[in-house]
């Protein structure tokens, strides 16, 4: 039997009230602003416009404001938000090799034409808190040394490529899948893991590139480059009949370069993982390079260890934390009805376990 | 707009616009004092356009993201037409896009580009050349130690 209730709309309306009223927080102190949240909480705007899907810094700023800071529920507004938006084309493929590189590093090749540039990285501060920053204190300037603006660093596994070291990429012209438009189907092409990566749940990207360096589908993984920096987007626009640059947005870009033995069908190289992620996020576009990599094992002939980060269903399945969000916290809604059932039988089943312990004394 | 380098040029002053910040587009789109009269063929519409990566960089498309965009389209007087596709949500950044590129079509086309594109297009350049300035200060000098040989 099915039986429909209603009630809960008083206790929803104030629920919602109280939440805004929390969201705010104590009144004496200033309430953040966008603008502050863009500028100064920028790794998390990043973070919300990757895995939302969508670049937009003030809308992400905005989402993670309502969120109170809950990253993943920034994320859910972001993709909500996206769904409203008609789809006016797509851009042409970013040219990475262009990008105006605040950070640039290889891990491959010490001596690289442009070389190593670290970038406002954490990566060499002693992680001790500093408390100077509780007390307001202003930033010094950055130092600068004499530079170009748009000096191009080209890619390191280009040198690789000269000596066809590196497995080249293949090209091709055919329109991209896009798991926004179509459900995910397996097997999946390269292009649509690529896409579920970029846009995966950071944690688990990170969790899945790691159990691939700790043995789990080990495929020994360099980081040839990583680069961080803006490229322009450049999109076609019909009544025009060319193409624009509808801006400059700020990517993360991995590759790794992958020791390779060859196989039946492919000779002794280096092959390619790959990342690229929206905004600043390094560790995110070094995990997925190492997924993408471990997923390739079937194109490339290697063998299937049985390892997850080789599963492509287990990762792709699993990696969007919208998916797995609504579905893990749906069981806190009501399942009065279910688990009514559930108790009958749990009591059913004790009434004849009783029953027939008590015939066999 | 037939040859190339009337595309170039179009594709170059769409860009320093798209790129601009939106509020110094307005700002010196209001002290440059042009007033155009024109009727909207599109008025401003916001939507998203997905952003496209290549595999390995070099490689065939793969779906990266989308970003927010505001198109619009709109007709002088005198019959030029004048587009905008500028990233973000900004409606009015969009139209003052599309009138500075019908603009440039017309005989203001020098008042535009003295006000409007060259004091934006020296921001941008002055803000790039801002970062990279500070890269460039981050870059490892490596140098080797003298061995104890002798």
């Amino acid at each position: 039997m099915y039986v429909a209730v209603k009630g809960g709309e008083a206790a929803i309306e104030n629920a919602h009230s109280w939440l805004d009223e929390i969201r705010r927080g104590d009144t004496d102190v200033p309430e953040l602003g966008i603008a502050q949240i863009r500028n100064q909480l920028a790794l998390a705007v990043d973070r919300v416009m990757a895995e939302g899907s969508l670049y937009d810094p003030d809308l992400a700023a905005l989402a993670i404001k309502q969120s109170r800071g809950d990253l993943i529920e920034a994320i859910f507004l972001i993709r909500a938000y996206r769904t409203t938006l008609p789809r006016f084309g797509s851009s042409r493929p970013i040219k990475t090799e262009n990008m105006a590189c605040m950070r640039r590093i290889s891990a491959t090749f010490k001596d690289v034409p442009g070389g190593q540039v670290l970038g406002p990285t954490f990566d060499y501060t002693h992680r001790l808190l500093d408390f100077k920053l509780a007390a307001e204190g202003s930033a010094e300037p950055a130092l600068k040394a004499p530079a170009q603006a748009d000096e191009v660093k080209p890619h390191i596994t280009s040198f690789l490529n000269d000596e066809g070291l590196i497995q080249s990429e293949p090209q091709n012209d055919q329109t991209p899948p896009d798991l926004t438009r179509e459900p995910l189907e397996l097997p999946a092409s390269r292009a649509l893991r690529l896409q579920a990566l970029t846009r995966g749940d950071e944690g688990f990207v990170l969790g899945m590139g790691y159990s691939t360096q700790r043995g789990y589908g080990r495929n020994h993984a360099f980081v040839g480059e990583l680069r961080i920096g803006n490229v322009a987007v450049e999109v076609d626009i019909p009544e025009l009949g060319f193409a624009v640059e509808i801006a400059d947005i700020e990517i993360t870009e991995c590759e790794t370069v992958n020791q390779f033995t060859g196989s039946k069908t492919e000779p002794p190289q280096f092959t390619r993982g790959y990342g690229l992620v929206f905004g600043q996020s390094e560790r995110k576009a070094i995990s997925m390079a190492l997924v993408d990599r471990a997923l390739r094992w079937k194109e490339l002939g290697e063998d299937d260890t049985g390892a997850p980060a080789q599963d492509e269903e287990f990762v792709l399945y699993h990696c969007d934390n919208i998916q797995a969000t609504g579905f893990v916290e749906h069981i806190k809604l009501p399942h009065y009805v279910d688990f009514q059932a559930e108790l009958e039988l749990v009591r059913k089943l004790r009434r004849e376990a009783n029953a027939a312990r008590e015939a066999a004394e | 707009m037939n040859t190339d380098s009337e595309t170039l040029q179009r594709q170059a002053w769409m860009a320093t616009l798209a790129k601009s910040s939106a509020d110094m587009l307005l700002e010196v789109w209001q002290e440059a004092g042009l007033k155009p009269v024109f009727e909207w063929l599109r008025t401003p519409e916001i939507g998203a356009v997905m952003v496209r990566g290549a595999m390995g960089g070099t490689g065939a498309a793969f779906n990266l993201g989308e970003m927010t965009v505001t198109r619009c389209s709109l007709r002088l007087q005198d019959g030029v037409v004048g587009h905008a596709y500028v990233a973000g949500r900004d409606r009015k950044k969009a139209e003052i896009s599309a009138l500075c590129d019908a603009l440039m079509q017309t005989d203001q086309a020098t008042a535009v580009r003295e006000k409007i594109l060259d004091p934006l297009k020296d921001a941008t350049l002055a803000a790039r050349t801002g970062t990279a300035q500070k890269a460039a200060a981050t870059k490892v000098d490596f140098f080797t130690l003298v061995r104890g040989e002798d």
